[in-house]
């Protein structure tokens, strides 16, 4: 399991059905909607909190580990 | 590739799952595969078994064994396997109509018999696969398609149901506390007996829309707002508590478990024979 920190915010944009959930209750307004599909705005504010991957109806944004990247 | 929970628990196949954007009931499903995670359960001895309905979807998405039954029958098909295998942890997933209306006498009989079931009602006010008809969970004055002038029905509190019915154990949350919700289904599964669990979802399209609830995102700051914890409510007056609704832990007994009662007679037998 990786840690906090080298986690990383990752968007299965295929998935995601643009409910806006995740864009709303993201503290740290990192997150915005772009036709209909969820995007990371502002990564540097990101805290990884994970609570737009626990509230993501979906599955469609998560906090992975470095090896999710890259595939 | 998606997250480990995700690759873990479900069947990643059949996803992305064919309900509504927006709708609650994605959240509820991962926070019991969350909560079957937190517990560490063997995925080959966990059985999900549901009836019909949008809720009763939710079994095909997740790898565990499923049984995925007729309108209602979901606790009856999930005593059979109880009795038949005891040592499986049996979750049933169930809508408000199909565990209230079409399966309420199941409902009530198996929270009378205590039997070791772990049942989550995702209740989203309205029967949404077939088109939006009024459900025993839609609130008096509501619309529904067979409620165009508003519902005269007063709405089933489906928890108090199966608290008087005899449930052993019994909570609500909504799909905004994700994370009160895996933690009730943890204390369910551990719970000896017949626990009910109500997942208050959200239905931003039969229901929201209909009932001009506004987005996905306004129902779920709605049951930020209105939910009370059980613990904060004791604090507060009734008339503090005026048109809101508990979330938490709701009943927590102990009474004898079905199966055992059973396996007790069987043992009598056995040894007299």
């Amino acid at each position: 399991m990786a840690n906090q920190n080298e986690k990383k915010l990752i968007v299965k944009k295929s998935w995601c059905k643009g409910c806006g959930i995740c864009v709303e209750f993201c503290p740290k307004n990192v997150l915005a909607l772009n036709h209909e599909k969820v995007e990371i705005i502002d990564i540097e504010k990101c805290i990884k909190c994970g609570l737009c991957e626990l509230r993501c109806p979906d599955f469609a944004i998560y906090l992975g580990g470095m090896e999710d990247e890259e595939k | 590739m998606t997250n480990a929970l995700v690759e873990n628990y479900f069947r990643v196949d059949k996803l992305p799952h064919i309900w509504c954007p927006g709708c609650g009931h994605g959240i509820l499903m991962r926070s019991i595969a969350k909560a079957i995670e937190n517990l560490g359960l063997d995925k080959d001895k966990v059985c999900i078994v549901s009836g019909i309905g949008c809720s009763s979807r939710a079994p095909g998405y997740m790898d565990f064994n499923t049984l995925h039954t007729t309108h209602g029958r979901a606790l009856a098909f999930a005593t059979g396997v109880k009795m038949a295998r005891p040592e499986l942890e049996v979750i049933v997933i169930t809508g408000d109509g199909d565990a209230s209306a079409i399966g309420g006498n199941h409902l009530i009989h198996a929270a009378r018999r205590n039997i070791n079931i772990t049942t989550i009602v995702f209740n989203n006010n309205i029967y949404g696969m077939t088109g939006g008809q009024y459900s025993p969970a839609t609130p008096t004055g509501d619309l529904g398609t067979t409620a165009p002038y508003g519902n005269i029905d007063r709405p089933f509190d489906i928890p108090k149901l199966a608290a008087a019915a005899g449930a052993t154990y019994v909570g609500r949350a909504t799909a905004y506390h994700a994370n009160l919700l895996t933690k009730l289904v943890e204390n369910g599964i551990q719970n000896k007996g017949f626990s009910l669990i109500e997942g208050l979802s959200v239905c931003p399209t039969y229901y929201g829309r209909k009932n001009k609830k506004g987005t996905v995102v306004d129902i779920m700051k709605w049951q930020k707002e209105t939910a009370v914890d059980t613990k904060v409510a004791a604090k507060l007056s009734p008339e503090q508590l005026e048109g809101k609704f508990l979330i938490g832990e709701l009943k927590n007994e102990a009474e004898p478990e079905y199966t055992e009662e059973y396996q007790k007679i069987i043992d009598r037998f056995v040894k007299e024979r």
